[in-house]
């Protein structure tokens, strides 16, 4: 079967930027098969045969068997990264479908960007400390990206909360 | 009952669902039946509320189906308790909006 690979970056707070483009890629006949670090492994299809799927969710094989058994096929990993394609003629395929878990899904990530986040930073303002190494600033610069985007992270969630004043 | 919190639409749809034992996708189908196609539950949203309506014990876990090795699911008594309130308090809601919207509706 005819395959490609793409390299793509997306920031974390970006995922359904990359959610959109791999259906886009999915209504243009290429389907997600791999996926890697910034690496995504495109096989053939029919044009719009399938919707694709991606969240942040532990490792948890209860859940990829329970996805499975609702018709959505698990494609891969990626660190903490999971990806469903599901066929379009099996019908709609959300991971979510309302502001509750929409909500818990974004609290998830943010508790990664943050333990990740104040990891960098604590080892970066001991580094700075320390003459032997050079290096410290790469931590906080990191820290500072991880906390701009938790930032972006819960910005879609006050949006979400806002909504849900109004409706669930 | 007073004081008692209104449960979300899925949260409804899945103890009502499980007044007979259903597997996840057996909720999902009987929830879109039930509301001619009006609610849908997706997978993730229904995983995640199984797993909290199981640790409140509103529902318990049946069995596992030995052939399909597929999980069932099904309301408790507590859960049914909490269902029959529910529906007492979306009767007041639709009577009163009976009551006032009577003539439009």
């Amino acid at each position: 079967m005819e395959r490609k690979t793409m390299t793509r970056w997306f920031w974390v707070w970006q995922f359904e930027k990359e959610e959109e483009w791999l259906n886009e890629m999915a209504a243009n006949g290429w389907v997600l098969e791999t996926v890697g670090f910034c690496r995504y492994t495109f096989a053939r299809c029919e044009p719009g045969e399938y919707t694709v799927r991606t969240e942040m969710h532990p490792y948890d094989d209860q859940y990829v068997k329970f996805m499975e058994e609702t018709g959505a096929e698990y494609v891969g990993r990626m660190m903490m990264w999971i990806y469903f394609r599901k066929k379009t003629e099996d019908g709609v395929f959300d991971l979510y479908s309302d502001i509750d878990s929409k909500i818990s899904h974004l609290n998830r990530i943010g508790k990664v960007l943050l333990a990740i986040g104040w990891a960098n930073l604590i080892i970066g303002v001991v580094n700075s400390w320390n003459p032997s190494v050079r290096l410290g600033w790469i931590n906080l610069l990191v820290a500072t990206l991880l906390m701009y985007g938790l930032g972006r992270i819960h910005g879609k969630k006050e949006a979400l909360e806002k909504e849900r004043e109004l409706h669930e | 009952m007073p004081g008692t919190p209104a449960l979300t639409e899925a949260t409804y749809y899945i103890l009502l669902s499980l007044y007979r034992p259903r597997h996840g996708y057996g909720i999902m189908q009987q929830t879109e039946e039930l509301s001619d196609g009006r609610v849908r539950l997706a997978a993730g949203t229904l995983y995640g509320a199984l797993n909290t309506l199981c640790d409140k014990g509103w529902i318990i876990l049946k069995t596992v189906d030995e052939d399909s090795r597929r999980k069932e699911y099904l309301l408790t008594d507590k859960g049914r308790e909490i269902l029959i309130n529910e529906v007492k308090r979306l009767k007041e809601l639709a009577r009163n909006g009976e009551l006032i919207l009577g003539e439009e509706l």
